[in-house]
């Protein structure tokens, strides 16, 4: 059976040349200008609010571009970063121990597994600590120190402490300061703001991106937006697990659409699996819930040495704990990357030395911290944690350890951009998780943030430029071949789904596609694996379509209809993400092979066959889709085997 | 666990609502209550009912999407705590539990359980920002702040916007809201040149928005899931007056 076949490469032709210092500064120097006063006369499309989309909405006015900006909460302040907690990378160098922008490039590189793009790379270091000084001018209220000065803290996978943080709640902070920003312009009438709006279909014209079909989801209203370009800041797809770390709405459909409609998307199968997540408590478990990575700073990992110990944690003595990844890994100890602590604790489970119900946990203990710094100071590191921890399972961790688990919770993949973060489709920009463009195979704790914020402050608002000055583009109409048939696209889909009147809810078949999903192309995957997860998937979608009951009509809040669209469009990216897996017959960072691994059990690259990034064209539902290879090049950072050891 | 839920159902702003009763059976009591209410919208659905209505998104207590009165109490009985963080521990087999929307002018409601609080934007627009567009900044460390300032703002800034505190202040008064946003601007050296006009045009829009007055109740503060506390209130007042008296 063919499940891809192989079409042209992809070069990236955006990107400069000459050393790697110099490149983004030449970049910008070689892009099209727009005059001030012509700003005014071009209009700008954000799908999405979190740090990339709302930074992004606030700097394009502010430039003086017309922006109109739309996300599915009830308000801009609500996307989903608002729940990173533990910080922000910036290569500031405060802590004089020896970072710099290229030490942020190095680890970055490295932590992805050499599978991401150096110049974009570097580009993202650059920035970086622009980001910070921005946050800072807007009333973020960073962590400091009693002179006054901004705190910082370790992360996994680098040995600086490089990362700023509010409390353990980062994301909210810098979420609140974009959108304030944002809120600014809005004021000032320079944003029209929807809110509770859907983005559900990209209306391409004349080859170029020129607007988005939407639903306003209190009054089912289905409507067609214009403008010159289209920005998607729509995060990520980790919820095709159904169960992750992800907000409830988070979904794929905005890129997904954009996919079919032409846009490339490069490597799906790269998803973060984040080793310390609250384990399930039952079948009515909704999402999963995060600890942050920077309770491994203090915590310590452990389960019992013998499998079947089921004794209390307090009754084993510390000669009957094995604290794993201090063991096997004796220079990052607790504080290898994700990718790694992930994979150790599903192997130590699968041992049977697993903690808690069902044997799937591992212990975070915080005793030693506690006994080291006092309880008042682990409290003012991590005290909202521990009460959040204590509020959803009942225990409390500073008398007992935590119990943690892997969750999804980030996809490294996404859509295909260039150097100036346009995908394939001209005028079709992709910012923030939505892309796929700076963290390779596995990225590296509190770098999503200092992605998004790079990517809507200072990345695209200099490139969009480039190709706005060619724009005002042909004024449309509602009428346009293009439009009318974009529009009845969206509308003939809600309707097939609302005649359906099956037999099974929704969730019930996102439950199922999910399990599919975590046991096959999950935290380790095989070609048998996958192979028949492709086959579950596709007859479990054929069950979709037939025997899907979405209640209510399309005219009114209609909640079950909006996650029907969701996961109709989860379950194309699930194959995708299936065949993308199984044709990378390596493996790398976030995406573990069986079939591909050293003696010792670490992932095992093959970069003769597979540098590259895999960039797929959509040929129609259930239709092998197309490869597109772009070659990855390191000039600077050699590719090596990721060592932690 | 087996519950009685009694549900405030409206099909849509204009029409009246009214309560509903449900035996809502086999619930687990590690469940979320939002996943119990996941739950009896399964069986509505299944039963070719129509299912309860509500916002909710990041289920983690940050994102400030979810909120209900749950037997009369702004996200139940537990303090410090959001709907979405509320476990059916914490209620009793055979309970029985009245859930209703947010109840406030400025707060109509859209649908069941789902109200409209595009009112706290409108008073975030009116000032609730400090005016540094991308580029402008100086470097982070120009400017040291104290830590207990520092500290005292991030308190502030820790406000999710959900509505608990207008839901639960007999006025509908949002100013517990307001408050955290002129305490966090206002305490940071970043945020003094806007600060005057800060707290005037945010208490305009508040007032315009259809929000009540103040009359120090506490019932704001008490709700709150992030503890934001009643005496940010008084700092909004005394910014407010000084601001007045300045401009004359």
């Amino acid at each position: 059976m063919t499940f891809w076949t192989e079409g042209e490469p992809i070069a990236d032709q955006a990107a400069p040349d000459g050393p790697i210092e110099t490149r983004w500064e030449r970049r910008q120097f070689g892009a099209k200008l727009v005059n001030p006063a012509n700003r005014r006369k071009l209009t700008v499309i954000v799908v999405g609010t979190g740090l990339a989309g709302g930074s992004a909405a606030a700097t394009l006015a502010e430039a003086g571009y017309k922006v109109r900006s739309y996300c599915y909460q009830d308000s801009p302040r609500r996307a989903h970063s608002i729940a990173a907690q533990g910080g922000i990378n910036a290569a500031k160098n405060y802590r004089n121990d020896g970072d710099s922008v290229y030490r942020l490039f190095y680890d970055t590189v490295k932590g992805g597994d050499f599978r991401a793009r150096e110049s974009n790379v570097y580009r993202l270091a650059q920035v970086s600590v622009n980001i910070i000084d921005q946050c800072v001018a807007q009333g973020v209220p960073f962590a400091r120190e009693y002179g006054g000065l901004l705190d910082n803290r370790s992360f996994g996978g680098t040995q600086v402490s490089r990362t700023f943080y509010a409390r353990g709640q980062t994301g909210q902070q810098l979420l609140l300061g974009a959108y304030q920003a944002l809120e600014r312009q809005i004021a000032l009438g320079n944003v029209e703001m929807h809110a509770r709006h859907e983005m559900l279909e990209l209306v391409v014209v004349d080859g170029k991106a020129r607007g988005i079909v939407v639903r306003d989801l209190v009054t089912g209203a289905i409507s067609t937006e214009f403008a010159d370009a289209v920005v998607l800041a729509s995060g990520g797809y980790g919820n095709v697990f159904f169960l992750s770390t992800n907000a409830k709405g988070c979904n794929v459909t905005a890129s997904w659409r954009a996919h079919r409609k032409g846009a490339l998307f490069a490597n799906p199968c790269y998803t973060q699996i984040h080793p310390t997540c609250i384990p399930e408590s039952g079948t009515h478990q909704s999402k999963l819930t995060l600890m942050s990575e920077s309770l491994r700073n203090d915590g310590r990992v452990w389960v019992p040495v013998r499998a079947g110990d089921d004794r209390l944690a307090a009754d084993i003595p510390e000669a009957e704990r094995d604290y794993y990844l201090e063991r096997i890994y004796p220079s990052f100890g607790n504080l290898v990357p994700r990718d790694i602590a992930s994979r150790a604790a599903k192997n130590v489970c699968d041992e049977g030395r697993g903690v808690g119900p069902g044997g799937l946990g591992v212990y975070l203990d915080f005793a030693d911290a506690i006994a080291r710094l006092g309880r008042d100071a682990v409290e003012a590191k991590y005290g909202n944690l521990f009460e959040m921890y204590e509020r959803i399972t009942g225990d409390d961790p500073y008398t007992t350890p935590m119990r943690i688990y892997p969750a999804v919770h980030y996809t490294m993949g996404g859509l295909w951009v260039d150097y100036d973060l346009q995908s394939t489709i001209p005028g079709l920009f992709v910012v923030g998780e939505a892309n796929f463009s700076d963290h390779g195979a596995n990225r590296l704790g509190a770098s999503a943030l200092m992605q998004g914020l790079a990517d809507g402050y200072f990345v695209l608002p200099n490139t969009i430029n480039d190709y706005l000055a060619a724009g005002p583009f042909r004024p449309l109409t509602e009428s346009d071949e293009e439009v009318v048939a974009a529009r009845a696209l969206v509308e003939e889909r809600i309707d097939k789904l609302l005649s359906i009147d099956g037999d099974r809810t929704v969730d019930s078949f996102h439950r199922e596609l999910g399990h599919i999903m975590w046991e096959y192309c999950g935290m380790e995957r095989t070609e048998e694996g996958l192979t028949k997860a492709i086959s579950l998937i596709r007859s479990l979608r054929e069950e979709f379509w037939t025997r899907v009951k979405v209640p209510g009509t399309g005219e009114t809040l209609n909640q079950n209809l909006e996650r029907a669209g969701r996961v109709a469009d989860f379950f194309e990216l699930a194959e995708l993400m299936c065949v993308d897996a199984l044709h990378r017959a390596e493996s790398c960072g976030g995406h573990f092979r069986a079939e591909s691994q050293t003696p010792d059990g670490e992932a095992l690259r093959h970069d003769d066959e597979f540098s590259y990034v895999a960039a797929w064209q959509f040929t129609g539902t259930g239709e092998p889709p197309v490869l597109r290879k772009e070659a990855l090049e390191f000039e600077y950072v050699h590719p090596s085997q990721r060592s932690y050891k | 666990m087996n519950l009685k839920l009694r549900v405030w159902r409206q099909t849509d702003p204009s029409s009246r609502g009214r309560m509903v009763t449900y035996l809502v059976e086999d619930i687990s009591p590690d469940a979320s209550f939002l996943e119990m209410l996941d739950v009896l919208n399964e069986r509505l659905i299944l039963a070719g009912d129509e299912p309860i209505a509500f916002d909710h998104d990041c289920r983690e207590g940050i994102c400030g999407m979810c909120g209900m009165m749950i037997n009369g109490v702004a996200h139940g009985p537990s303090r410090a705590t959001t709907t979405c963080q509320l476990h059916m521990r914490h209620f009793k087999d055979g309970e029985t539990i009245d859930v209703e929307p947010w109840r406030a002018a400025a707060f109509p409601v859209v649908k069941d359980l789902v109200v409209d609080r595009g009112a706290f934007d409108s008073i975030i627009q009116a000032g609730g920002y400090i005016s540094a567009p991308t580029g402008a900044a100086p470097d982070a460390h120009a400017t040291p702040v104290p830590k207990v300032d520092a500290d005292a703002a991030f308190e502030a800034a820790t406000c999710i916007g959900c509505g608990a505190c207008v839901a639960a202040c007999p006025n509908g008064s949002a100013m517990l809201f307001t408050a955290a946003k002129v305490g966090h601007l206002g305490l940071l050296p970043q945020g003094q040149p806007e600060r005057d006009t800060r707290v005037v045009g945010m208490l305009e829009a508040h007032d315009e928005a259809g929000f009540g007055g103040c009359t120090n109740a506490g019932e704001c503060t008490t709700v709150c899931p992030k503890g934001i506390p009643l005496t940010l209130i008084g700092r909004l007042n005394s910014d407010y007056r000084k601001a007045v008296t300045k401009r004359g």
